[in-house]
């Protein structure tokens, strides 16, 4: 019998290494795997590179992450948000390297590793600083940028509902980036609100198919 | 005297220039606020980055939802046809030119459209570009708003741009406190002033050149108050 249901939250984070390259979910606090993050931070691991929207805000989930001094490296398109005070302080001591990515060039760029596409082309950040040092090719007259997949060795997603193959469906904008972060990574893991029998989830209303998940967690909402 | 706009007046100039219709996306800051004054009756349908078409503002007394925010992390409500995405989705309808205006913010404009909104010079502080980039080459329509002169007097509208740029040659068109004005392949034309400007005051306090449209017409909103300001 297939179950990926795990019974306790360090269950779910145990075997996540140094220097491993996490995709978190989220978009401002609205669907960031809280307690997957906070779980993360007790195992005090170091050199982790961040991949995610924003970079954390106040002290949970990844704001823990950096107070802990377990973040190396962020990739991400807007670290600076309201609250985001944990980053902005270790960020101007040189203590955090930041890869700024455009929205949707970091969204496409971990599409294409869960996709199996190393790089593509896009117009995003033709002629700004951007685009410098990387590859500019014509296309029917056009500058288009080489961008590259951001392959991640872990997945950490929050979903509202989720069953034991990993079937997840998610509430309101709080889905944002989850679904792509958990078709990007080697290993997904995801808190879920509540579990539900198989069949619980309408096939219709499937959100991650269970294909791209690999562990799933109960969390209270 | 010029009768300038307030920046609620300018979000409704720029809500009144939108057509029924039309999937728009607004960036943070002044242009959220242009949700707040859809003209009544006209469909307009908004995108949000973060996943969500047919917002409009939460109801006032309604209880907030946070897994229902725009992109500057505020709640807001859903009207019915509305949809949730992932980001995967969202984005492939800003970059695939699905997007028929995004209204943004503006540091400078550039005379040949070059727009910069996502840099300062001399931070410490980590830069921060979000979705601004994709939209600049994404959407069809580049709208600005911003104010005419910032708080020193120096012009937005400029002959070329000096601070890093967002996107090459993608704003079409301009909405300030005192002029509208739209991107030509000859130039900047003002299509509206504000009552009581004149057009060589109006150059003055602009760096690019402009060209007055024959038929330009006068700026002017109805009464609204202006925002209040906010702590910060």
């Amino acid at each position: 019998m297939i179950n990926k249901i795990c019974q306790g939250i360090e269950d779910a984070v145990a075997g996540i290494e140094d220097g491993a390259v996490i995709l978190v979910g989220g978009f401002g606090n609205a669907g960031e795997p809280i307690a997957l993050l906070n779980a993360l931070a007790a195992r005090k691991p170091r050199e982790l590179t961040i991949v995610s929207n924003n970079a954390g805000s106040g002290d949970e989930g990844i704001g823990q992450l950096i107070l802990g001094g377990c973040v190396k490296k962020f990739i991400c398109s807007f670290p600076r948000v309201t609250g985001a005070d944990a980053f902005d302080k270790m960020y101007e001591e040189g203590l955090l390297e930041l890869e700024l990515t455009p929205q949707g060039t970091l969204a496409e760029r971990i599409r294409a590793a869960g996709a199996g596409i190393p790089g593509f082309y896009t117009r995003t950040s033709v002629d700004t600083p951007l685009a410098e040092g990387k590859e500019v090719r014509e296309f029917a007259g056009l500058d288009y940028v080489l961008e590259e997949a951001i392959y991640g060795d872990v997945a950490l997603v929050k979903a509202a509902v989720g069953d034991r193959w990993g079937n997840l469906t998610y509430t309101m904008s709080s889905r944002n980036f989850n679904p792509v972060m958990a078709m990007g990574a080697k290993i997904t893991i995801a808190q879920v609100g509540e579990i539900v029998d198989l069949g619980g989830i309408e096939p219709e209303q499937v959100i991650t198919p269970s294909i791209f998940v690999d562990k799933v967690v109960e969390v209270e909402a | 005297m010029v009768e300038a706009l307030n920046r609620n007046q300018v979000a409704w100039r720029v809500a009144n220039d939108i057509d029924e219709g039309a999937f728009v996306n607004l960036g943070v800051g002044m242009p959220l606020n242009v949700l707040n004054y859809v003209p009544e009756g006209r469909e307009i349908i908004f995108h949000s980055e973060n996943g969500v078409l047919g917002m409009k503002p939460l109801e006032e007394g309604a209880e907030p939802n946070l897994d229902l925010i725009n992109a500057g992390k505020q709640p807001i409500s859903m009207l019915p046809g509305g949809a949730f995405f992932h980001h995967s989705d969202s984005f492939a309808m800003v970059r695939g030119g699905h997007i028929d205006v995004c209204v943004l913010g503006a540091y400078e404009v550039g005379q040949n459209g070059d727009l910069a909104n996502w840099r300062l010079p001399n931070t410490k502080s980590a830069p921060a570009v979000g979705g601004a980039m994709d939209l600049a080459y994404g959407a069809r329509q580049v709208y600005i708003m911003c104010d005419h002169n910032g708080r020193d007097g120096a012009p937005k509208i400029v002959k070329q741009c000096t601070l890093p740029l967002t996107g090459a040659k993608c704003v079409t068109k301009v909405f300030t406190d005192i002029a509208v004005i739209e991107r030509a392949d000859d130039g900047m034309v003002v299509r509206e002033m504000a009552e009581g400007l004149e057009f060589e005051e109006l150059q003055e306090r602009t760096g690019a050149e402009l060209r007055l449209a024959n038929d330009w017409k006068t700026l002017t909103a109805p009464d609204i108050a202006p925002p209040e300001k906010r702590a910060r």
